[in-house]
């Protein structure tokens, strides 16, 4: 099995926090990698790091490696602009843009320089198809993206993201705002969506990485402590603390 | 059931002495523009805003000196928006935190609080003097622009500040470039606050005297500007120099001149204010 990512000694620093440390993973090739940890163990950040993201934040630093297929993400001739084109991301809340809900999902084409309209209509459609999200907006494609719920926003925001054909999807806690309903059709899409691209989601509902994911990290105060198949980590987790975490203790 | 009695009347205290405070501001702008209505709404008729002053009072007109404030102000914007929006972007998207960067900041914020003649005497020594402008509606533009430019990069930046950064996340992590984030997202986002900026600077320089009669704009000029380097009058100045005449037919002149100054401000702010709601509803209203 191929590794969509291999991270080498991955450190990140806000200031004095020391948020990262020392991590080193290899993130399988299309399958759903799930993130779990306490608020505050850093897995956004380690999420963030891996489309650069954190690059936008002020007095964030990095040391280590981070190889995508093979390629050190930060060497100078990878820009971060085609990067995270290739890299998609899904936020916590979701953050739709004030534009209709055509003009969101067409948005990362136009940036591209796509403004042939027969292709950005093909487009716009063929992504809101794989967001499982066609049939509920085909007749109001020009209404604001604000009048969708709550779920429906989330599903265009992974729309918007899929438009521009990412190998990865990299999603911060998708579900956090939303309800049983909402999440359930978020899931069912990425189970969808785990044959075609590589997923992996931060999430700190056990439950749900213990439905969608095929391998589980489970992170605790910036450290990496256990790394492996879903259903083993599960069942049979090697290390006391990830016990505890799994079994309720705390977090 | 004493104390709740106790807490109605000091309630009903503050309302009161909210309201008279209230009244005493809006009774005073009554009274100003009545007066002014009385002595100068016999004067204001066609002839008046068509003619140019004259020594007779019953001939004179504000021709130059209306045409003068709208020339005047449409280059003052034109000046100073682009450069305090490109400014206000500067300091929320590009400036990272340093001394240089906080010195111009707290710059910026004092030279809002600047008195106007002191931008007055900059423009004649700058402007009039060094460039050699003369007493120019170009050189009137380019001070009038400097003094409004701290109130529009304040505002703009308030504006630009507004804007959720999830909506900025989400452009980046689509692969939009800075730059391409500033276009498409910060600047249309915050074009109805900055609208509001824009407002606040009209208005200000519309009414300000102090500074074109630093650089020498006339007062008695009987034909219109033709150029950016012709010379120029404006509103104030002619209404300044009506009040300071003993004869009485200039005080009314001076009246009218200013319900003309008045309309052409609420006109304006009208103007901007319908402007900024009908964005402000088309994008703003998604983000609360």
């Amino acid at each position: 099995m191929s590794n969509a990512f291999e991270i080498k000694n991955l450190n990140i620093y806000y200031n004095g926090l020391h948020a990262v440390k020392n991590v080193s993973i290899d993130i399988p090739h299309t399958l759903i990698t799930a993130i779990i940890g306490a608020s505050g163990c850093g897995k956004s950040s380690f999420l963030r790091a891996m489309n650069r993201m954190n690059d936008l934040i002020p007095n964030s630093r990095r040391t280590g490696e981070i190889l995508f297929h093979g390629v050190d993400i930060h060497q100078p001739m990878m820009s971060e602009v085609t990067l995270r084109r290739r890299i998609g991301m899904v936020f916590q809340k979701p953050n739709p843009f004030p534009f209709s809900i055509f003009d969101n999902v067409a948005y990362g084409l136009r940036i591209q320089g796509m403004r042939d309209k027969a292709t950005l209509d093909q487009r716009v459609e063929e992504s809101l198809r794989r967001a499982a999200l066609w049939p509920e907006v085909k007749d109001r494609l020009k209404q604001s993206a604000f009048a969708l719920s709550g779920g429906q926003q989330q599903r265009l925001c992974i729309a918007r993201t899929l438009a521009v054909d990412p190998e990865v999807l990299l999603l911060d806690e998708p579900c956090a705002s939303l309800d049983p309903t909402g999440t359930a059709r978020i899931e069912e899409l990425l189970q969808k969506l785990e044959k075609e691209i590589t997923i992996i989601i931060v999430t700190h509902n056990m439950q749900q990485a213990k439905r969608l994911s095929d391998t589980v990290g489970f992170f605790h105060l910036g450290e990496l402590v256990e790394f492996g198949r879903t259903e083993e980590m599960f069942e049979h987790p090697r290390i006391q603390l990830t016990r505890d975490y799994i079994m309720g203790h705390f977090g | 059931m004493a104390r709740t009695v106790h807490r109605k009347s000091a309630e009903s205290v503050f309302f009161l002495s909210a309201l008279l405070a209230l009244s005493v501001a809006l009774l005073m702008l009554a009274v100003l523009v009545v007066e002014v209505f009385v002595d100068g709404f016999s004067q204001l008729d066609w002839q008046f805003l068509t003619h140019f002053p004259s020594r007779n009072p019953e001939d004179a007109g504000i021709l130059s000196a209306w045409v003068g404030s709208v020339y005047l102000i449409t280059l003052t914007v034109a000046f100073a928006v682009p450069l305090g929006v490109a400014a206000a972007i500067y300091f929320e998207e590009y400036a990272r935190k340093n001394w240089f960067n906080t010195l111009m900041e707290m710059n910026i914020g004092t030279l809002a609080g600047v008195p106007s003649i002191i931008y007055g005497l900059l423009g004649l020594g700058l402007f009039v003097r060094t460039l050699n402008m003369g007493r120019s509606l170009l050189a009137g533009a380019l001070t009038m622009a400097l003094l409004v430019l701290p109130i529009i990069i304040i505002t703009a930046r308030e504006a630009i500040r507004a804007i959720p950064s999830s909506v900025q996340d989400a452009a980046f992590a689509l692969g939009a470039t800075r730059s391409q984030v500033i276009r498409t997202i910060i600047l249309p986002l915050s074009f109805p606050g900055i609208l509001t900026g824009i407002i606040l600077a009209l208005s200000r320089a519309i009414g300000e005297t102090a500074p074109l009669i630093a650089i020498g704009a006339l007062t008695y000029i009987a034909f219109l500007p033709d150029g950016l380097s012709s010379p120029f009058t404006a509103l104030p100045i002619q209404i300044f120099n009506w009040v300071s005449r003993p004869q009485a037919g200039f005080h009314s002149n001076a009246a009218a001149a200013i319900i003309v100054l008045l309309t052409i401000t609420l006109l304006l702010n009208a103007f901007a204010i319908l402007l900024r709601n009908y964005f402000y509803r088309r994008i703003h209203a998604h983000l609360s």
